[in-house]
């Protein structure tokens, strides 16, 4: 069964590290938002500064366009090595638009079409080669339909620090980008590509990344405190806070590793600050003594737990849902924890947003887990409905006579910081009594223990429900959870076009998971769980927490995300 | 004014008798409240070992943290509520092995709290192990023939890591010590107590006695300013020199980070700017 990409086009620029592809791709991709374009967008790189292959997968669209495919409409080499390094994912419609030199003998080009232009030899005639890339943005831009007027602006933003020179010497590099994407378009030489309409609507949407998605959740949230060690991909989501501390007065702080800052952002909670912990799983598992902290102590704390392939050092750049059952687990001793999976960008910032409510309120970790692709996927959406957000704080002001872990019918003991009012807060790591005094009395033990996980009940009943794309009364039902939302979502729509009796659920919210979640698979012949992993953990926790058994299940852990092909062949499969 | 009976808390104290934990937390409530320190302006973050248990044993804020992770803990406290009064607390293992890279870092960072090392050259809690301070030679359960590991030197390396305020101090000199405190207290900066603390159960030989015997005072017209002078003055290991060994006054955290420069609410009276952040979002537009 082959899709057909009736309205859409992919352009991947691919090439190594250093040579700028990512300006190329900031540029075409915002221009062609700005003209009225659907534009969606993700980066597939090397663990190297210099050098190595990377690619940016690019789609166009007159209509809203947010999931992977593999397939290639418009390939840019900027490297010997590109055409092969993408070629399982070529054509004889697939167009090769470049320097001659780096495809025409590679023998993974001969099938498809192949068009000359030299981008260097036309910067060169500019002044420099540096103007490249720009040449690159204007046949793109050209070809692609951009107003020239939106790259004309966004490449003055960009240089205008470097001088007037290099602005014109880059717009005339534009402009020379689009004169030759009209000669391209009047040689006949393209395949037939779909004509886009665009919607001035769509021009004044926001355009972000994963990474922004869960930073401005973060600060929607109250976050005034960050602490991090650098480590891709959570790297990003502090650095965007780092940027922006002084205007929403946070604290940024890179510290001297993943345990500092786990028990920083504890001294921060504790202090009265909201503080987030961005990782990813190996410095996460340093971390995880520091949520057994949270743990018995009753702090909030929210993590975001962007996740990579390990073990290990793993895949350091390529992407994973590999740290489920880590986020799960983690921790030595038993108490209750939250955990988020945002499957779109929305959900990225409303959950990030809730998270720090939802840690405040209960006096538990929450963590969010994304992952690489997740955090470098970029796409247009019309808002963040931010103005509907509150940030709600639970600290109460204190007597003399305040005793942190005082017994309650639902387990949260109202919770004091230093500072307001008139009581003492005094958090212990040992099991404690009402008034935190060290203790070894069993009974009061087996009451403290008993009051934390009051608290998951809480916290079960008011959890997210998951999504139910579909008819409920569907033969087969797809489940999936996290980063996979849109490329299994736009795979099960495929599907049910060609008349298959599908329907798709999705969980953002995957610990815990409440026994009424049963309804959504009692209909299902069929149940497809599709996970980014080796081991089907999302599978496994659904029948442990719920019961729910598991027809097939769809796996991948190649280090790639699925697309959107190798979703509908897959499952396929499954639904005959 | 603050009371004498403020800090004092009626529960059962869990050190052996003859502890040097036991002077060491008299003359810290005793300073606390010679300073006028009220107890809800301060806190306490201890880790673990027996110093570890100091916080449970006096009233006030407190964090009992993890083991070596309390010099973190102290930081952010800091950091988020610079109004605050800070002590963090613990011991060699807990500070100097468990909690070295913290140790190293909170130094670079110069919080404004009181860093206090209750030093008794051996692990109480677990029973008698070999500390990182440990001398060459000493035997335990565990070190049977003998410490084998080069000692660690606090006093040393965080004079080379140019800390802003190292002292050492001895819990038998209980008026010289409240003076060092005081000193640490009104110190703007990361200051660090290296406080000998002898252990009556498992150290034999590092005894109140044998401190007072091998210890004595740097001299009045010491100088401690000069970052070369004062680590020549660490390594010396016959006699082991007492008193404040240097001073580096710098910015500190609390300063560098910005965000107080204009404002000078702690954190959690602080409140999100819807403007600012919508205004944020339309960026992305």
């Amino acid at each position: 069964m082959t899709i057909e990409f009736k309205d859409s086009i992919s352009i991947v620029l691919c090439g190594a590290a250093g040579q700028g592809i990512a300006t190329v791709e900031t540029l075409l991709t915002s221009a062609l938002k700005k003209s009225g374009l659907h534009v969606f967008s993700t980066q597939e790189f090397m663990s190297r500064v210099r050098g190595g292959t990377n690619s940016t997968t690019i789609r166009v669209s007159t209509n809203r366009v947010q999931s992977f495919c593999e397939r290639i409409d418009i390939l840019v080499p900027f490297t010997r090595e590109a055409v092969s390094h993408v070629k399982a994912r070529l054509s004889s419609n697939s167009c090769i638009i470049g320097d001659k030199k780096l495809f025409q003998d590679n023998v993974d080009a001969q099938s498809c079409i192949m068009i000359d232009v030299n981008y260097e030899s036309v910067a060169e005639e500019i002044g420099h080669r540096v103007y490249s890339n720009s040449v690159a943005v204007g046949v793109l831009a050209g070809i692609l339909g951009a107003e020239r007027e939106y790259i004309t602006g966004l490449l003055t933003d960009r240089f205008q620090s470097k001088g007037e020179k290099i602005v014109s010497n880059n717009i005339d590099a534009v402009t020379r980008g689009y004169k030759l994407a009209d000669e391209i378009k009047a040689s006949d030489q393209l395949p037939s590509l779909p004509s886009f309409s665009t919607q001035p609507s769509v021009g004044s949407e926001l355009f972000l990344s994963g990474r922004d998605a869960v930073a401005i959740g973060a600060i929607a949230g109250g976050c005034n405190y960050v602490t991090f060690y650098p480590m891709a991909p959570s790297t990003g989501v502090g650095a965007f806070l780092a940027k922006n501390r002084l205007e929403f007065g946070i604290v940024t702080d890179q510290t001297e590793d993943e345990i500092s800052a786990i028990n920083k952002a504890f001294g921060a909670w504790y202090a009265g600050a909201r503080a987030l912990v961005t990782t990813s799983g190996g410095g996460f598992a340093l971390m995880t003594e520091g949520l057994s902290l949270a743990g018995i102590t009753e702090m909030p704390i929210v993590i975001h737990l962007a996740q990579r392939p390990g073990p290990a050092t793993g895949l350091p750049t390529k992407t994973e849902q590999g740290d489920l059952e880590l986020a799960l687990y983690s921790g030595h001793g038993d108490f209750p924890r939250v955990l988020y999976a945002p499957g779109t960008l929305k959900e990225a910032f409303s959950l990030t947003q809730q998270a720090f409510n939802v840690a405040d309120r209960y006096q538990v970790p929450v963590i969010i887990l994304t992952d690489h692709y997740f955090i470098n996927t970029r796409y247009n959406l019309p808002s963040l409905d931010e103005e509907k957000t509150q940030v709600e704080r639970y600290i109460i002001e204190t007597e003399r006579e305040y005793t942190r872990y005082q017994f309650t019918d639902d387990g949260v003991s109202p919770r004091g910081i230093p500072g307001k009012g008139e009581g003492f807060i005094r958090v212990d790591s040992h099991t404690h009594t009402q008034d935190s005094q060290i203790t070894e009395d069993p009974i009061i033990r087996k009451n403290m223990v008993d009051k934390r996980f009051k608290k998951l009940e809480l916290l079960r009943g008011s959890a997210i429900k998951p999504t139910l794309v579909g008819n409920p009364e569907s033969e087969i039902l797809i489940i999936s959870w996290g980063s996979t939302f849109h490329n299994v979502n736009d795979a099960v729509l495929e599907l049910r076009n060609k008349g298959y009796s599908v329907a798709y659920l999705h969980f953002s919210q995957v610990y815990p998971i409440p026994k009424s979640v049963e309804i959504y698979f009692k209909n299902a012949k069929k149940r497809i769980v599709v996970e980014n992993n080796a081991t089907g953990q999302f599978a496994s926790l659904l029948n442990l927490e719920v019961g729910i058994q598991i027809d097939k299940q769809v796996l991948k852990y190649t280090g790639y995300p699925f697309s959107l092909e190798e979703l509908v062949k897959e499952l396929k499969k499954e639904v005959q | 004014m603050v009371d004498t009976t403020d800090y004092d808390r009626d529960v059962e104290i869990h050190w052996c008798p003859g502890c040097g934990n036991y002077p060491a937390l008299k003359l810290l409530k005793e300073t606390l409240v010679e300073e006028d320190i009220a107890p809800k302006n301060a806190v306490i973050v201890t880790g673990i070992g027996q110093a570890g248990k100091f916080s449970h044993f006096i009233d006030g804020n407190m964090i009992n943290g993890l083991h070596g992770r309390y010099l973190s803990n102290a930081l952010a406290i800091k950091a988020s509520n610079p109004k605050l009064q800070v002590f963090a607390i613990s011991g060699d293992g807990c500070t100097f092995s468990e909690g070295g890279n913290h140790f190293l870092h909170t130094i670079r960072y110069n919080p404004s709290i009181v860093n206090i090392v209750h030093n008794n050259a051996v692990y109480g809690l677990t029973k008698g192990q070999a500390s990182p301070t440990s001398e060459l030679g000493v035997k335990t359960g565990v070190q049977t023939l003998g410490v084998y590991n080069t000692p660690f030197n606090p006093i040393a390396v965080a004079i080379a890591q140019n800390a802003s305020f190292v002292a050492r101090a001895f819990v038998g000199h209980v008026e010289q010590t409240k003076e060092v405190l005081k000193k640490a207290i009104a110190h703007h900066g990361y200051a660090l107590i290296d406080l000998f603390s002898p252990c009556v159960s498992f150290n034999r030989i590092n005894t109140y006695q044998w401190y007072r015997e091998n210890t004595y005072y740097l001299e009045d017209d010491y100088s401690p300013f000069d970052q070369k002078e004062a680590i020549g003055r660490a390594l010396e290991r016959g006699k082991l020199p007492l008193g404040i060994f240097y001073i580096n006054e710098r910015p500190t955290y609390e300063e560098n980070i910005q965000i107080y420069k204009n404002d000078s609410r702690p954190l959690w009276q602080r409140e999100l700017s819807k403007e600012k952040l919508t205004s944020l979002i339309n960026s992305f537009r």
